[in-house]
């Protein structure tokens, strides 16, 4: 009969990896005490690693004594939290009414059709991933792409959209 | 004497290229030893002419746009600095037509001053409505708000100095003051420019909230998808810290107030002020029960008042010059001026602070110059994706929030954006079901499922089945909607439906 040992605690994240569980711990102990410190958490985690891991999810819950139900349905409640790694650049293409005014609905046809994938989605080469965004507060100059957290451009063509991909998967490789 | 030159940091500016612009205008200056300093300002709001390049002078801010890098050694070799003539001189800015007959309250220090600088901001008659309201009671604060008749700029035109009065009156040991940053409806940047071009006047207008109703604490909810306003924020909220004007003893008065920025994550409900007070809670983002009323009940269950950027930041003026001032513009029960922003398909687009009463056609055509593809203005969408439609028919109608909805229409947060003749009504009727299924928070089952029931049915005319049937069920779906909805995103997307069904009929007849 094998021996008793001592009790020992399930793991709170067992899929994370240790590496990834350090750096959310990192930034829930410096936001934890904010009121209501669940989105800042999140933002952090998101700009820390570019995503929140689904198995981030217990860890998020356990720091902030929070159900598991309620971290996952604030982080899929939101458009602007991903669960999966993203390309090496973020594309946000415009789909509300004053860039549709100025051509975005062909525009998001030639992204789409360019870049060979559907919103929410990377392409193959991981370069880049394809996210609709509605309004980026551009709306006399649109169409409007965002790329990455702050690289706004204005009256975006076809083709100047495909000047822009060419660039940044230069800027990848 | 070291030369100013300007150079816009407001987003707009940034997406047309003003950062190379600025930065070769450095270069430049310094391998020709010349004295000069570039500011990085707000935006004017004529984004025709950005980069807008404004160098000033005896005779005032000169400007020269649109400016490409290319172009900056001819701007010095002709002397511009000095606001000698080049093919790219635009003249003295406010002696443009677009800007010259515009009423800037708000937007008074917008692209003039160093946005983040406190000293600018004092120098162009910042703080002094802080300073009157630091030597008032709360109530005569109130009082001022009140009787400048400034509603809430957000949308909902709800007179704020009844908010106010509500949580002045409403004790509790902890209060908040909100600022309602989610500036979400397609066609609107008024916030957004505020927030980059004079943040402290939005810092201004929120401690004076906070020192009215007993507040100590603000958050500005800002959308995530604001980078350059974030910023800006940050900023000005640490320099007003820095000098005082935020904090535990502002301006050595015993009274306190501190101020943070929250992020958004994407979420056009939370433009919703509960919603929003959910969000801020770290919840999800889903509409409450009201009442009670965030003035009595709001974030953290504490008395709470919640207004957008733009009338938060109208409170400086109506404490420095008096609510007569204020209330001296507009008409009707419209008070004061409000910042309405030229979009989508027009030749001049940007931002125009009028006092309500200017028309709708002045706005397009003296203003917008008409369309920037050329081509005829069909049809016109007012307040954002919940607004209406509007057809040339009703180009006339005034700038006021009555005369709006006495067309069927909405002002909401002043956004304008214009469609031509290429338009597909039948597109953007279905569009904006399709958004309101998107971004619907799921709480009442007329928007969740309303939304996407709608869809289908456009779809179901679109391909001409048993259209006139469909046409009735899309009319009784705007019923439920609207009747049946929680809060106004159900409840409201209807409008740009219904009035592109009833003004442009020919775009849901069936096709061949």
């Amino acid at each position: 009969m094998p021996a008793r040992t001592a009790h020992q605690p399930k793991p709170i994240a067992p899929n994370l990896p240790e590496a990834t569980a350090a750096r959310v711990r990192e930034v829930i102990a410096a936001r934890r005490n904010l009121p209501g410190a669940l989105l800042p958490v999140l933002h952090g985690i998101q700009d820390a690693l570019g995503y929140v891991p689904e198995d981030a999810a217990p860890l998020i819950a356990h720091e902030l004594n929070l159900s598991r139900a309620e971290v996952h349905g604030v982080i899929s409640f939101y458009h602007h939290f991903r669960t999966h790694a993203p390309g090496r650049h973020v594309v946000r293409l415009c789909r509300a009414e004053a860039c549709q005014a100025l051509g975005a609905r062909a525009l998001e046809a030639h992204a789409k059709n360019a870049l060979g994938i559907d919103f929410h989605q990377t392409t193959k080469d991981g370069a880049i991933t394809l996210e609709a965004v509605y309004c980026l507060g551009n709306c006399g100059c649109g169409p409007s792409v965002l790329v990455d957290p702050d690289g706004l451009h204005a009256r975006v063509t076809p083709a100047s959209f495909d000047a822009l991909v060419a660039q940044l998967r230069e800027a990848a490789k | 004497m070291t030369a100013r030159i300007y150079v816009s940091r407001d987003a707009t500016a940034l997406a047309l290229g003003a950062e190379p612009v600025a930065r070769a205008i450095e270069r430049e200056a310094q391998r020709r030893g010349l004295d000069a300093i570039v500011v990085r300002n707000g935006s004017r709001g004529m984004f025709w002419l950005e980069p807008l390049v404004e160098i000033d002078t005896p005779a005032g801010r000169i400007g020269y746009g649109p400016i490409a890098v290319a172009d900056v050694p001819a701007l010095f070799d002709a002397g511009f600095e000095r606001g000698h003539v080049h093919g790219l001189r635009v003249g003295p800015i406010e002696m443009i037509p677009f800007f010259e007959k515009q009423e800037r309250l708000t937007f008074a220090r917008v692209g003039i001053t160093d946005p983040s600088s406190v000293e600018d901001y004092r120098a162009h008659r910042g703080f002094r409505g802080l300073d009157n309201a630091l030597a008032m009671s709360g109530e005569d604060i109130v009082k001022a708000v009140t009787d400048s008749g400034l509603r809430g700029r957000g949308g909902a035109a709800f007179p704020a100095g009844i908010k106010w009065k509500t949580v002045l009156g409403t004790e509790s040991t902890q209060k908040y003051i909100v600022c309602n940053a989610d500036e979400g409806d397609s066609g609107t940047f008024s916030d957004r420019m505020l927030m980059e071009g004079d943040p402290l006047c939005l810092v201004e207008g929120m401690t004076i909230a906070g020192l009215a109703v007993g507040a100590t604490q603000g958050y500005v909810y800002l959308r995530s998808e604001y980078p350059h306003a974030h910023r800006a924020l940050d900023a000005a909220i640490a320099n007003a810290y820095a000098a005082g004007y935020l904090g535990a003893d502002i301006r050595s008065s015993g009274r306190r107030f501190d101020l943070e920025v929250r992020l958004g994550a994407g979420a056009y409900i939370c433009g919703e002020e509960t919603s929003l007070l959910d969000s801020l809670e770290g919840k999800r983002g889903q509409v409450r029960f009201k009442p009670p009323l965030p003035a009595i009940k709001g974030l953290f269950g504490q008395p709470t008042v919640i207004n957008n950027v733009i009338t938060l930041a109208s409170v400086p003026i109506i404490l420095d010059r008096g609510a007569e001032y204020y209330k001296d513009y507009g008409v009707g029960r419209s008070r004061g001026t409000l910042p309405l922003q030229l979009a989508g398909n027009l030749k001049h687009t940007g931002l125009v602070e009028k006092a309500f009463g200017v028309t709708l056609r002045e706005l397009l055509y003296d203003y917008g110059g008409g369309s920037y593809s050329g081509r005829p203005i069909r049809a016109v969408q007012v307040g954002g994706p919940l607004g209406a439609y509007l057809p040339e028919s009703q180009f006339d109608t005034v700038v006021d929030y009555e005369a709006f909805v006495a067309v069927g229409a909405m002002l909401g947060h002043g956004g304008i954006v214009a469609f031509d003749d290429t338009v597909d009504m039948l597109e953007q009727a279905r569009y904006a079901m399709e958004f309101c299924s998107i971004e619907s928070c799921g709480k009442c089952t007329p928007c969740r499922i309303g939304s996407t029931r709608g869809m289908e049915v456009i779809d179901r005319i679109r391909a001409g089945i048993e259209r006139d049937t469909n046409i009735v069920v899309l009319k009784d779906l705007f019923e439920t909607m609207r009747f049946g909805s929680l809060c106004a995103m159900g409840g409201l997307t209807p409008d740009p439906v219904r009035s592109a069904l009833e003004h442009f009929p020919q775009d849901f007849a069936v096709r061949a």
